[in-house]
C-alpha cells in the first residue's frame, strides 16, 4: 500500500447522499480480474450527463471528493475505491461513510476523512465557487485545511499508523502467527470443515 | 453485566488482543465467489503465500453464471474469464469449488446454510456484502472487501474493531400475508440506510422466534440495506432443526456438544445494547420500495410520498431525484404502478420457501399479458427440491420462465436484465439506479407480492388477488 501523508489538491463536490457502489462502479465493470482500469467505470452512468459535475473541464485533475452523507453505501465491492483511485483521487470527505467501504479505503491507502456536516458543506460551497480552490488533507496533523477553514478529523491511531507507513496488514498480523496457530489448538471438534483433512 | 450475544460470538474468536491495536479475530468459515476473489489470490502469488486453512474455505460461482444454457460457453467472454480465473484459482491453491453444473453451485449465501456450514456461534466472512444472510444461525457474518478476502485466505483472522450492537425487537404477530422481506423494509425505512452503521444488529422479540429459519435469513440478508455489516437472531430450536442431519452438520457427541454449547449463545437478561429499536409487528403491512435505496420504502397500499414532505434537505433532494429516475409522481397510488418484468429469487429471497410462496399463488392463474416473470432458484439444490415439488410446472404453466441458479437479475452481472426505463418487482435486496439493467427501475418486494405483482400486472398484494381469481385468456 502507497503511504498517505499529506496532499493538496483541487476539489469535486459532489451534492449526493446516499451515493451507493453501483454508483461508483456499475457491477458489469467488476468482471475484471485486475486492481487497475476502473477509471472510466467510475461513476459511468452519471458521466453520460454532460453537466455531471465530473465532465466539466475545470474539474480535470481535481484529487479530493468532497461528498455528500452516507457515501459508499451498499455492495462490498473494493472496486469502488480502485475506480476512485484509477481516476486519480486522494482523498475523499463526507459527513457518514459506509463501514464496508470505509474499511477498504484505508486499506488502499485511499484516505477517507468525516468531517462534520457543516464543515462539508462549507467545503462544497467554496470548492463549487472555485475550482480553483485546494484542500490540503495532512494525516500527520489530522487536519483538513482550505481557504478560511481548518478543522482537525479524527482517526483511530493503528489505522493512521499504517497508512503514515504504507504498511500491509498480512505482514502485521503474520507477526503474531503464534496466536492464530494457538487458537487453532484450541478449537472444538464439533465445528465444521469444508475438507476432510 | 452480561454480554450480548454478539458480544459472546466476538469475545470467543479473539485471538490477539492488545491495547491500541483493533482485535484479531479467528475467521470459522470463509466463501469465495468469482467477482471478489481474483485480486485476493493474484495478492497471494505476489507474495509467495499460500491459504492457511483450505478447510475451512469453500467457493462456488454465482453472480456471473447464465441462467440459460448452463452447458454450452459462457458467451459473454469477460464473464468467462472470470469464472476460469476461480477455477484455475481454486485448483492452483486447492479449494473446494462448486461450478457451474454442479449439484452444490448456487448463491454462495444459499450454499452455506443449505450445506450445514453455516452454524451457530460461528464467525463467517465473504467478499459479498449480504454475508449478513448468516447471522441467521447466530453467528457474526459480514461482508469483507478484497483486501480482507487475500487477509482472511492468508491467514483466517482478521483486525477488526469491535462495534456497537443495536437491539431490534419485534413483538407481536405479523398479519396474514406480512412476511419477513416486508418486515426488513419496513425496519430499513424506519432507521434510514445508515441508521445501523457501526452497529451488529440483533433481531429478536415473539415476531422473530416465530420465524422460519428462511425467513430469519431473508432478515438478516438485508441487515447491510440498514447500513449494518452484521444481524443475527438468537440460535433456537428452529435452527437446531433446520441444521440436523445436514452434510456438515455435527454428528453424535459432536452434535450434543455443539448444542450444549449453541444454547448458551443468547443476549443475557443484564446485557446492555449500544441502542434499541422497537417495532410492533401485528402493525406491519405487505411492503414495497418506491424510490432507488432500500430505505425508501412504504406499506404498499400507500401513495408514493411528496418529497416536499421530507422536513430533511438531503433526504429531501434524494426523494427529489429518486421520482425523477423511477418515473413516479408524487401522490400517485403505489399499486397503481405497473411492471414489466417480475423477478423472483436472489440470496435474500431464493430459498426453496420463498419459491413455494410464489407458487401457492400463482397456481392455476396466468402471469399478465406483456410481463415478464422470472423464477430463479437461489442453488441447483434449490432448483431440484423446487422441480420434485412440481413448482417448476407450476410457474411455467402460469406463464413465467423457470431458470438455473444463481444471482441473476438481482445484478444483472449475467444476462439477465432491465432494459433502459423497464421496471421491475424484484425480490431482491437493492434498488439502486441501475443495479438491475441500465436504466432499470426497481420496486423491492416479497415473493408474495412478487406473485401477486405477476398476475395483476401492477403492484399488487395477495390479498388483492381475490378478485382476479380466473385466469386471464390466453394471448389477451
Amino acid at each position: 500500500m502507497e503511504a498517505f501523508i499529506k496532499h493538496t489538491g483541487r476539489a469535486v463536490p459532489l451534492r449526493r447522499s446516499n451515493v451507493d457502489t453501483d454508483q461508483i462502479i456499475p457491477a458489469h465493470w467488476l468482471k475484471k480480474v485486475t486492481r487497475d482500469g476502473f477509471e472510466d467505470g467510475l461513476f459511468e452512468a452519471w458521466r453520460k450527463d454532460e453537466k455531471f459535475i465530473l465532465n466539466q473541464p475545470e474539474r480535470k485533475g481535481a484529487t479530493v471528493l468532497v461528498a455528500g452523507p452516507d457515501f459508499g453505501t451498499g455492495s462490498s465491492r473494493e472496486h469502488a475505491v480502485w475506480a476512485l483511485q484509477n481516476y486519480g483521487f486522494k482523498a475523499v470527505i463526507s459527513s457518514r461513510f459506509a463501514d464496508i467501504f470505509r474499511g477498504n479505503s484505508l486499506k488502499n491507502g485511499l484516505l477517507t476523512v468525516v468531517l462534520e456536516q457543516k464543515t462539508v458543506d462549507a467545503l462544497q460551497e467554496l470548492t463549487e465557487n472555485d475550482p480553483e480552490a485546494e484542500i490540503t488533507v495532512d494525516l500527520e496533523t489530522r487536519e483538513v485545511r482550505a481557504e478560511g477553514i481548518t478543522v482537525a478529523f479524527e482517526l483511530d491511531e493503528n489505522a493512521r499508523w499504517r497508512l503514515l507507513n504504507g504498511l500491509d496488514d498480512i505482514s502485521i498480523t503474520l507477526q503474531n502467527e503464534a496466536d492464530i496457530a494457538t487458537y487453532e489448538a484450541k478449537r472444538p471438534s464439533y465445528k465444521p470443515r469444508t475438507l476432510k483433512v | 453485566m452480561g454480554r450480548t450475544l454478539a458480544e459472546k460470538v466476538w469475545d470467543d474468536h479473539v485471538v490477539r488482543r492488545a491495547e491500541g491495536e483493533p482485535d484479531l479475530l479467528f475467521i470459522d468459515l470463509h466463501l469465495l465467489h468469482e467477482v471478489t476473489s481474483p485480486q485476493a489470490f493474484d495478492g497471494l502469488r505476489q507474495n509467495g503465500r499460500q491459504v492457511r486453512r483450505l478447510d475451512l474455505t469453500i467457493a462456488t460461482e454465482d453472480h456471473n453464471t447464465p441462467t440459460l444454457d448452463i452447458d454450452k460457453p459462457i458467451a459473454d467472454p469477460v464473464s468467462r474469464v472470470q469464472l476460469e480465473t476461480l477455477r484455475k484459482n481454486c485448483a492452483d491453491f486447492g479449494v473446494r469449488l462448486h461450478p457451474l453444473g454442479d449439484v452444490e453451485q448456487g448463491v454462495v449465501h444459499v450454499v452455506g446454510p443449505q450445506l450445514g456450514l453455516t452454524q451457530p456461534g460461528m464467525t463467517v466472512v465473504c467478499g459479498d456484502s449480504h454475508t449478513s444472510t448468516h447471522g441467521a444461525f447466530g453467528g457474526l457474518a459480514f461482508g469483507i472487501g478484497t483486501s480482507q478476502v487475500e487477509h482472511v485466505l492468508a491467514t483466517q483472522t482478521l483486525p477488526l474493531a469491535r462495534p456497537k450492537t443495536m437491539a431490534i425487537t419485534v413483538e407481536g404477530e405479523l398479519a396474514d400475508g406480512v412476511t419477513a422481506k416486508d418486515l426488513i423494509l419496513a425496519i430499513i425505512a424506519k432507521i434510514g440506510t445508515g441508521g445501523g452503521q457501526g452497529y451488529v444488529l440483533e433481531y429478536r422479540g415473539s415476531a422473530v422466534e416465530q420465524l422460519s429459519m428462511e425467513a430469519r435469513m431473508t432478515i438478516c440478508n438485508m441487515s447491510i440495506e440498514a447500513g449494518a455489516r452484521a444481524g443475527m437472531i438468537a440460535p433456537d430450536e428452529t435452527t437446531f432443526e433446520y441444521l440436523k442431519g445436514r452434510p456438515h452438520a455435527p454428528e453424535g457427541e459432536d452434535w450434543d456438544a455443539a448444542v450444549a454449547y449453541w444454547k448458551t449463545l443468547r443476549t443475557d437478561e443484564d446485557a446492555e445494547f449500544d441502542a434499541e429499536v422497537i417495532i410492533d409487528g401485528a402493525t406491519l403491512a405487505p411492503f414495497v420500495t418506491w424510490g432507488t435505496n432500500p430505505g425508501q420504502g412504504a406499506p404498499l397500499s400507500a401513495s408514493v410520498p411528496d418529497p416536499a414532505s421530507y422536513e430533511d434537505a438531503s433526504e429531501r433532494l434524494a426523494a427529489e431525484k429518486a421520482l425523477e429516475y423511477m418515473g413516479l409522481e408524487a401522490g400517485q397510488p403505489l399499486k397503481s404502478i405497473n411492471v414489466d418484468t417480475v423477478f423472483v429469487g436472489s440470496c435474500t429471497n431464493g430459498r426453496i420457501e420463498d419459491l413455494r410462496a410464489a407458487a401457492e399463488l400463482i397456481k392455476g392463474r396466468k402471469v399478465a399479458d406483456g410481463v415478464r416473470m422470472l423464477v430463479v432458484p437461489g442453488s441447483a439444490r434449490v432448483g431440484l427440491q423446487a422441480v420434485s415439488e412440481g413448482l417448476d410446472i407450476v410457474f411455467k404453466d402460469a406463464g413465467a420462465e423457470w431458470r438455473h441458479a444463481g444471482c441473476s437479475m438481482c445484478l444483472g452481472m449475467n444476462p439477465d436484465q432491465l432494459a433502459p426505463g423497464e421496471r421491475s418487482a424484484s425480490t431482491s435486496n437493492r434498488n439502486f439506479e441501475g443495479r438491475q439493467g441500465k436504466g432499470g427501475r426497481t420496486h423491492l418486494v416479497s415473493p408474495q407480492v412478487a406473485a401477486a405483482t405477476a398476475v395483476l400486472g401492477h403492484l399488487a398484494s395477495p390479498a388483492d388477488l381475490s378478485d382476479a381469481d380466473t385466469p386471464a385468456p390466453a394471448g389477451v
